[in-house]
């Protein structure tokens, strides 16, 4: 396997190692602690008081359009950043085409911006 | 002499070392942050009875946590709760990964980095929303809502201004960021090297801000809000797993505060000494180890300093401002580059 493929290989690791860390405080708890569930006890905390209602409740998501500008935003960074990497190799050709392609985006987002998309109402 | 180890043996040294880091750096955050600053910003002493001065009292909150009982609400997706630190704890192993400390003394040495480090940082949101959602609780659900939402809108400016530094070194290599920023000069005088929060003073203001806000801290703390969603997306958590997303919380702080402090203050290089010196291995550690604790000092103070943002502001702020101004960096800093 090469380096490149075996630093992925480490990074799988580490986040193994994370999931094993809260398995191994969890499964040490399960030792130590009681285990007492009573019909109250499980009872959904509403400040209190008895809930009332569905607890998937509806609520209005503001932010979709904000989720459509986010992938946007994303996708725009994955192709920054080669760019940014290179600069120095792409000179004043790489510089002019980057400030299109960030006129354009500035753009979208100005057209968003105008819309009143960006504001929470 | 690390060559001269197996693949496996050497994994096994590097995880290790990451475990004890994350470990040792979120339970002295805990403990110096938490416990102490705070106490002494609010004219109190803080923990003084577990161990001398308190610091143990940390162990004798684990051990607290250990004994108490493990609820699942009745009405809670069993699957999805249960699963949700680990998630979220998983994505701060993630991230730790990118962070060098020294010359050999690295995790992962990836030539896309700070590239990988900005793309698992994200991960912690879907476990936040696994949260929120799978405990069928009104508050959770809000909190969990409001946290994606923020999250979303800060890993923008975030990862904009990350972009600075990656067209300043010239490369997305953690270790080749340092070196950069090594050997850079200022005006031809190269007697501490180039820090980039010289050269990026923007970048790494837009960085801190963006960053209290992934950390969701105050005044970025609309998810958890206290005093209208309890506790957000943590409500229903009990014991020991209340405690994971709480460790959680602050090893994730020291895992970004690393990566401001390899990005902007230099990371583990010390001015004077030849960066690829054996010696670096054991003073680099410290080094940044110094570097975390600065930053996150930064990161608490404000977050027990400043009120908390009511949602619109905290979206105009990052789409309004924080992201036009990261943009408008990029295009300077790059003129600079092929200019000068």
């Amino acid at each position: 396997m090469s380096d490149f493929l075996r630093s992925y290989l480490t990074v799988g690791i580490f986040g193994l190692v994370g999931v094993a860390l809260v398995a191994a405080f969890l499964g040490l708890g399960r030792i130590l602690r009681p285990s007492n569930p009573t019909e109250q006890k499980l009872e959904t905390y509403e400040s209190g008081v008895d809930p009332t209602g569905d607890m998937w409740s509806q609520a209005n998501i503001r932010y979709y359009v904000f989720a459509l500008l986010f992938v946007m935003f994303d996708v725009e960074a994955v192709f920054i950043f080669p760019w940014a990497a290179r600069l120095e190799a792409y000179g004043m050709f790489g510089l002019i085409e980057m400030a299109i392609f960030i006129y354009i985006l500035l753009l979208g987002l100005l057209y968003a911006w105008r819309k009143g998309m960006l504001r929470w109402v | 002499m690390i060559a001269e180890l197996s693949y496996w043996q050497e994994t096994a040294i590097r995880v290790g070392a990451g475990l004890g880091a994350v470990l040792l750096v979120a339970g002295t955050l805990v403990y110096v942050h938490l416990f102490k600053m705070v106490s002494f910003m609010q004219s109190r002493l803080g923990p003084m009875e577990a161990g001398p001065y308190g610091s143990l009292q940390l162990l004798a909150e684990v051990g607290k946590h250990l004994q108490k009982e493990d609820i699942f609400p009745r009405k809670a997706d069993r699957f999805v709760f249960a699963a949700a630190p680990f998630v979220v704890l998983a994505s701060t192993f993630l991230l730790v990964v990118v962070v060098p400390g020294g010359p050999d003394a690295w995790f992962v040495n990836n030539d896309v980095g700070i590239y990988l480090a900005m793309a698992v940082s994200s991960v912690s949101v879907i476990g936040i929303l696994m949260a929120g959602w799978g405990s069928a609780n009104k508050y959770s659900l809000l909190g969990g809502l409001r946290a994606t939402g923020q999250l979303i809108a800060y890993e923008l400016p975030l990862i904009l201004a990350v972009v600075g530094v990656v067209i300043q070194a010239g490369t997305m290599n953690m270790q080749g960021i340092v070196f950069a920023q090594a050997e850079g000069e200022i005006f031809g005088w190269g007697g501490i090297g180039n820090p980039y929060i010289l050269t990026q003073g923007v970048a790494f203001l837009i960085f801190l801000i963006a960053m209290q806000a992934e950390l969701t801290q105050s005044p970025f703390d609309m998810p958890i809000a206290e005093s209208e969603l309890v506790s957000g997306y943590m409500t229903e958590y009990s014991g020991m797993r209340f405690l994971m997303f709480f460790i959680g919380e602050f090893a994730t702080a020291g895992v970004f505060s690393a990566v401001a402090a390899v990005l902007f203050l230099g990371g583990w290089y010390i001015p004077g000494i030849d960066p690829t010196d054996n010696i670096m291995n054991v003073l680099g550690p410290l080094v940044m180890f110094a570097k975390i604790v600065i930053l996150t000092f930064l990161v608490f103070w404000v977050r027990f300093t400043f009120p908390r943002f009511r949602e619109d502001q905290l979206q105009r702020l990052a789409w309004k401002f924080l992201i036009p101004l990261s943009l408008a960096n990029i295009v300077v800093t790059a003129i600079f580059k092929v200019w000068i």
